[in-house]
Formats: C-alpha cells, structure tokens, sequence
C-alpha cells in the first residue's frame, strides 16, 4: 500500500506530509514533521498530552488519523509562543511553577487557550472541567488552575 | 488498511458494500481510534464520512432538527435553539469524554458503538429521534431505539451508514432531561442513566417516555413508568410507582463499577430526579 499525501495547515505554514493509513495526527505530527510538543500518554483519548486544535477546535491528536488533517488548520503547541515572547499562559505556568516534569505541559498549555479563546473570564469550575481531560500526574491542579486565572486575568488587561 | 474519504454518500455506501473483510465507517473517531491502537479490531477498510456536505449540519426542519452524522458533541452544545429545544439530548452527549473527545465525538458513533452504557442514546430514544440510514438498498428510516441490539451490535446491514439523526418538532411545554451516575464528577462511563422526556398541558403530564441505560444489553423504553406519571403534576405516589416500574424493568450485571442491586435501585431515583427536571423545564410547577 503506498504511502497518503496530505497537504495541511499547521501553526499557519501549509505542510505536506507523507504518512500510512493507520497513522495518527500525532505520529504524523512527531515523527514526520519532527513538532515533538504534543506527547503521547495514553493512545487511548483519556490524558490529553497529544491535545492540538484542528480548525480551532480542541482535539486529542492521538485520536485522529493523519490522512484526515487533509485541508485542514492544525494549531500545535510550537505555535503558541510569538517568537521568543512566550503567550501569557507559558508565562504564567513557569512563573507559578505549574509544571513538574512537564510531560502534560504542552496539552494543558493548548487546552487552557482553547478555552480562553472561547470564554476569557471563565470560573474555576468551568476551568476544572474544561481541563478534566488532562492528567498531571505531578502537581495536584491547583497550581495549574491559579496559572490559567492569572494568565486569563492578564489577557484580560485585569 | 485502506484509508478512504468520499465526497458523496453512494460512494461511500459502494465502497463499504463492495469491500471484503472488515470495515469502519469513521466520523468522530473516538472509539473507532481507541479500537484500532488496541488492535481490538484490524479494518481493511475505514471509510472518513466527514468530506460529504451536510454531515457536519445541524438544520431545522418541519419544526424538529436534523443532525448530520458527524456532527460533534461540542457542536450540539453549542446551537442555541437546539439546547432549548432538547437540552436532554445534549446533555446526554455533552457527558461523553473531555472537552477534546467532544471536538470529535457523535451521536452517530456514540450509537454505532452500541455500548449499553452509551450517555447520549436514553435520551435520544426518549425523544423519538429517527435515524436516517443509505444503504446498498436505498435509505431508510428506523426510530434510534431499533439500532443497537446488544452490546458492540447494531441492525445495520453490509453497506448501511446512517446519515444522520431526525429530532421531532416540539409541542409546546415539552422537555427532557438526562441524568447518570458515576462514582466521580467527570470523565467516567455510565454506572446506571435515566432519560425522561414529557409534555405538559395545565401542569399536568400528558406525554412522557423514559428510557434507562446501562441496566440491560442495550437502552431500555419503560412504558409501565411513563403510565404511572401521565395524567399527574409528579406528586411523590407517582414518582415512586414510576421508579418501581423503572426497576421492574432493568436487568443488569454486576461489574467492576456496579452490582445488580445497587444499578437497579440507582435507575430508578436517576428517572424520579430527572423527570423532576424535565418538568421544570417545560414550565411545570410542583
């Protein structure tokens, strides 16, 4: 069986890559395109190491075969930063110390956004499960929580 | 395995009629993705329905809703008018996995799965939604509730996808609601469910369906229950006749996440609570 082209957007640069039917997004995305930000954790959807935005829309890259990124956006956590100024939400989580091994970082980073995108003041609570689909194995939430409020609150110009 | 996404539905009905060994049809995938790292099942063949127009729609129609099969949970959550109108339903789906699951995750797959504890079918069945459905034969329609026949199988034949979903027009003063339990507050499969849909006329029920999940091989209707609240404004009597018919009807087993008695029990005050929702919400007053 020969090999899928795939022509793509991601992080705003269109991308062609090559990849067999059975691979993920996120083989796709570290192994062809050598973005290595999102982390496999679990292959099963249940962790949300691996969370990129395909067309804005948060998804687990683990669950999504690469072949369907065809024509469309993909949003990585490589693309947060502008440059070397980091987004208010990389900035808070290493000022507040959210992150111990940081395996989960890249997929709590690019949840948080897409939320913030969507709701800039939102409650603790709808940060709780907004985020329910990704595991910390390391710092207990909390930490990761007061760093989504401030960077929100910061964004907000608060 | 071979990867395919057609433009239409004929060929993507051809394509999984003429195919010989395994296939999948492929809209959210957050089973079929599950299934296919786990090597629990080895497809030669995944058909992606989402290139053909009017899957990813929501449109309104003949006063009810249709709902294209590969339209996301996060999509349902956020059409206004269909959260007003069905906000049983969307709940129901809105309970499947994290917020990225529900980037991808359907209706459609939720079904097609045919898990007895699937969150979003009680509700879906409650509110007599039909499934359109293409096949080598022509489309059909056929009432949700006839689509799962036991856990992992479904009444699909060879060549057969559904299209999508069709959600009645509602009278007014009708609603529903859908409540599970799980043993914590996100992120978890159903331990028992109940879906209750009722129209009201002068405070009173004069329509209702309950359904309950994950008490028996698929979702159970339980007209019994729906008889002992029609004609009343939810007083206790009724409630408690209701959730006795309720639990006359499951037929559960025992696992990890819960016994026979506990699921059975659970089912019925799940129904009880969530017909009290669903009364408020079509403007009943206890």
């Amino acid at each position: 069986m020969s090999k899928l082209h795939v022509t793509t957007t991601i992080n705003g640069d269109s991308r062609e890559f090559l990849c067999e039917p059975e691979d993920t997004l996120l083989d796709a995305l570290r192994n062809t395109l050598g973005l290595t930000g999102a982390k496999e954790g679990c292959a099963t959807g249940d962790c949300g190491a691996c969370s990129v935005t395909v067309n804005g829309r948060l998804v687990c890259s683990c669950l999504m075969l690469a072949a369907e990124a065809e024509g469309q956006e993909i949003d990585t956590i490589e693309g947060m930063a502008d440059h070397d100024k980091l987004h208010p939400l990389q900035k808070h989580f290493l000022e507040g110390a959210a992150l111990q091994c940081g395996i989960c970082t890249p997929g709590f980073l690019v949840a948080a956004k897409a939320l913030l995108d969507k709701n800039p003041d939102p409650t603790e609570t709808e940060i709780r499960y907004h985020l329910a689909g990704n595991l910390c194995r390391c710092t207990g939430y909390d930490k990761i929580i007061r760093a989504v409020q401030n960077a929100a609150a910061e964004m907000r110009g608060a | 395995m071979r990867f395919e996404q057609p433009k239409t539905v004929n060929d993507a009905v051809s394509l999984l009629a003429d195919a010989d060994g395994l296939t999948r049809v492929l809209a959210g995938g957050t089973d079929v993705l599950v299934q296919l790292r786990l090597g629990m099942v080895e497809p030669d063949l995944v058909v992606d329905i989402k290139a053909i127009p009017g899957m990813r729609d929501i449109t309104e129609e003949n006063g009810g809703f249709t709902i294209g099969a590969a339209v996301s949970g996060a999509e349902l959550g956020e059409h206004a008018k269909l959260v007003a109108a069905y906000p049983g339903v969307v709940e129901g789906m809105e309970l499947v996995g994290s917020t990225q699951v529900q980037g991808r995750a359907t209706l459609t797959g939720n079904l097609c799965n045919a898990s007895p504890a699937a969150d979003s079918v009680p509700a879906m069945i409650a509110a007599d939604a039909i499934a359109t459905i293409a096949g080598p034969d022509g489309p059909r329609e056929v009432p949700v509730a006839d689509i799962a026949i036991g856990p992992g199988k479904t009444s699909l034949k060879k060549g057969e996808i559904i299209t999508s979903f069709h959600l009645p027009a509602r009278p007014a003063n009708a609603s529903d609601a859908y409540l599970r339990f799980i043993p914590r507050t996100e992120m978890d499969i159903a331990v028992a469910s109940a879906a209750v849909n009722l129209t009201l006329k002068e405070g009173k029920v004069v329509a209702a369906k309950i359904v309950l999940g994950a008490v028996a091989p698929t979702a159970v209707t339980v007209p019994a229950a729906a008889d002992a609240i029609i004609g009343t404004a939810l007083d206790d009597a009724s409630l408690d006749a209701m959730a006795k018919a309720c639990e006359a009807a499951c037929n559960p087993i025992t696992d990890k996440r819960g016994t026979i008695e506990f699921r059975t029990k659970t089912a019925g005050t799940l129904a009880k609570r969530a017909a009290k929702i669903a009364f408020a919400r079509a403007g009943g007053k206890s």
